[in-house]
């Protein structure tokens, strides 16, 4: 059988313009339709990657080394050596952008008026810095300025809490190594202000020397965090880092130490495809209407192509030829609208006046849209492949017509 | 040599309850080339008997050949190529199709047979003069008088060279000037291409141009008479 490709293309556009008002409708309900979804999956993919990148800079980064046992007694009786060798070599290799061995302990920390529990961080300010794991806004006094520091970064909300602020003295309390309680006044060198006013209450920094000394360490370490250029990749690097760790430390990577943000972003995978599903089998009621529509005008008009000896294959392939035009005219004008939704939203869209309530989700007040390629690309699939579904029973009856009824009708 | 041999075609059609005779027995052979005109009240089955004929149709028993093929019982997709490669067919109310123009509509035949562009560009051109619409090939049947109209249908009936063209009360919305030119066309294609023209009408004019007539009445054939045609006067002088 001859496929003349040509001919059935322009029956097919011309036929789509017999009716413009109706085609012009479906095609801004098909374009609605695709813009909502781009923009949509957007905006939760810009969410889910803000609350990962969150949640990564709480962690910090995208792996962790512990002691074996830290994870069961995260106390500093599990500790760990600085480290050496292949571990070093490790680290210092691409993809591994940056490295910081810290010493993460429970704590309380007691002003003249109040006491709060928190996680204090020995941490090297170097290494901290290349992780970007220092809180971002400075408001009062100073960083760390080096592992020997001697004074504490307090969050505002923590500095509120205990009624303290810059320059006064508070007591550290900790357990060192042998279960006893360590302690020691510190000065408030700077307060700072996090993300997330949660990361302000519950950590507080210290250099990791001086932390070392008072809970009776010498180079130990609890925790080393990894970051890498892709956090989406970290499954492509983190056997390496495993094997060379060797097997008294545990190497983590961030969906098993956050394992809500991982469950996150593999749920968001799959709602963005049922949202997308979704919208379009709304639609789909709009293609069908018109398409069968276009078929019950036309039925004469298609008897006679029958009668001429045209294939019922070929009717079918008009038919779908007519609805994939519509359907690529509403995915063209649904992409360009969303682009032109989403481009000018680069920036970021101010989402303070809900980020309190999502603080719990690890969200920031501004939200970054992030287009991904794969999401057009998706949309454009579910488009195609439900609209040509949807439109394969209007196509079939048209090529079941009876040629002797379809011509005898008025 | 018969080109189509019918025998004891019978079809009835679901009215409701009831069931109507639409053929009843009917048996017949065209010769090849010949110009026949089947008559007969409404509901006397010329239309059942040149759907059938045409394809379009399958009768409940009894067989057709179309050069010696069955094709009463050919697969609907192996009709469909029958009436694409061997059978034109003009309608009563000229059917085209209006998206298309003329060209575009005389065309579409051949574009479905897979006729290369430059020949069936060609062969339309042709076509289209020969009926007497040289220049209005851009034209769309919306832009046409009805026997325009009908024209380009003859057009494209006999664009791809059929064997057999199967017109269906060709001239019933035609005015009296147009459908004596379409007569006359359809005998001049008859008479210098061969073409066997089998014609459903109501319409004497129509009948005055057949060399045979057939009468039919509830499904059967009554009458099938051979008669002088009326028209234009043959080059060489017979008519």
């Amino acid at each position: 059988m001859h496929w003349p490709l040509m001919s059935l293309l322009t029956l097919a556009w011309r036929n789509l313009w017999r009716n413009y008002r109706r085609t012009l409708i479906m095609l801004l309900a098909i374009a609605l339709g695709v813009w909502a979804m781009i923009v949509m999956s957007a905006l939760m993919r810009g969410m889910t990657d803000q609350m990962v990148r969150n949640g990564l800079a709480t962690l910090p980064g995208e792996a962790q080394i512990h002691h074996r046992d830290f994870r069961l007694d995260p106390s500093v009786v599990n500790h760990m050596p600085m480290p050496a060798g292949n571990l070093l070599a490790q680290l210092n290799s691409a993809p591994i952008t940056a490295w910081a061995a810290r010493l993460r302990v429970p704590a309380v920390l007691a002003s003249e008026y109040a006491s709060r529990g928190v996680t204090v961080l020995g941490i090297d300010p170097a290494q901290e810095a290349a992780l970007g794991s220092l809180p971002e806004t400075l408001l009062e006094g100073r960083m760390l300025g080096s592992p020997d520091d001697r004074g504490i970064l307090l969050g505002a909300s923590l500095a509120r809490r205990l009624d303290t602020g810059l320059g006064k003295r508070i007591v550290l309390m900790s357990q060192d190594t042998e279960n006893n309680v360590a302690d020691r006044g510190v000065r408030v060198v700077g307060i700072y202000q996090a993300r997330l006013q949660g990361d302000e209450e519950r950590f507080a920094y210290v250099g990791r020397g001086a932390l070392q000394e008072l809970l009776g360490l010498e180079q130990e370490v609890t925790e080393i965090a990894v970051s890498a250029a892709d956090y989406r990749a970290v499954d492509a690097w983190l056997p390496a880092l495993r094997a060379s760790a060797g097997p008294g430390l545990e190497v983590l990577g961030w969906t098993e130490l956050h394992t809500f943000l991982g469950t996150m972003l593999a749920v968001q995978e799959g709602f963005v495809l049922v949202f997308m599903v979704v919208v379009f089998l709304v639609l789909s009621f709009g293609l069908i209407n018109t398409l069968v529509m276009a078929v019950f005008e036309r039925t004469r008009e298609l008897g006679l192509m029958q009668a001429l000896g045209m294939r019922p294959a070929l009717i079918l392939s008009q038919v779908l030829l007519e609805s994939l035009l519509l359907l690529a005219l509403g995915l063209l004008a649904g992409n360009g609208l969303a682009l032109a939704t989403l481009l000018p939203l680069r920036d970021g869209v101010d989402i303070s006046a809900v980020a309190e309530g999502m603080e719990m989700m690890e969200m920031s007040a501004t939200l970054y849209p992030l287009l991904a390629g794969r999401d057009m690309l998706l949309s454009t699939a579910v488009v195609l492949i439900l609209g040509l579904l949807a439109s394969l029973l209007p196509a079939w009856r048209a090529s079941r017509l009876d040629p002797v009824r379809a011509l005898a009708r008025h | 040599m018969s080109s189509i041999v019918c025998q004891d075609l019978c079809k009835t059609f679901a009215q409701g309850e009831e069931r109507i005779t639409g053929l009843d027995r009917v048996s017949l052979s065209i010769d090849a080339g010949e110009l026949l005109c089947l008559s007969g009240p409404s509901g006397s089955g010329k239309t059942t008997l040149l759907n059938a004929l045409g394809g379009l149709d399958t009768p409940d028993s009894g067989s057709i050949r179309l050069a010696g093929r069955r094709i009463d019982q050919l697969s609907r997709g192996a009709r469909a190529d029958l009436r694409l490669r061997e059978i034109g067919f003009v309608f009563q109310a000229y059917n085209l199709i209006p998206v298309l123009s003329a060209r575009e509509n005389v065309e579409f035949v051949m574009q479905v047979q897979g006729v290369p562009v430059a020949a069936r560009h060609q062969r339309a051109a042709a076509m289209l003069a020969e009926v007497g619409l040289a220049g209005l090939e851009n034209r769309r049947p919306g832009e046409m008088s009805g026997g325009q109209q009908q024209r380009v249908a003859v057009a494209r009936a006999i664009a791809s060279e059929p064997r057999l063209v199967l017109a269906d009360e060709p001239t019933a919305n035609l005015d009296s000037h147009s459908a004596t030119q379409l007569m006359d066309l359809f005998q001049t294609l008859n008479r210098d291409r061969g073409v066997t023209f089998v014609l459903a009408t109501h319409d004497p004019r129509v009948m005055a141009y057949a060399r045979r007539l057939i009468r039919m009445e509830d499904g059967r054939i009554i009458e099938d008479i051979a008669q002088q045609a009326a028209g234009r006067p043959s080059p060489g002088g017979a008519s």
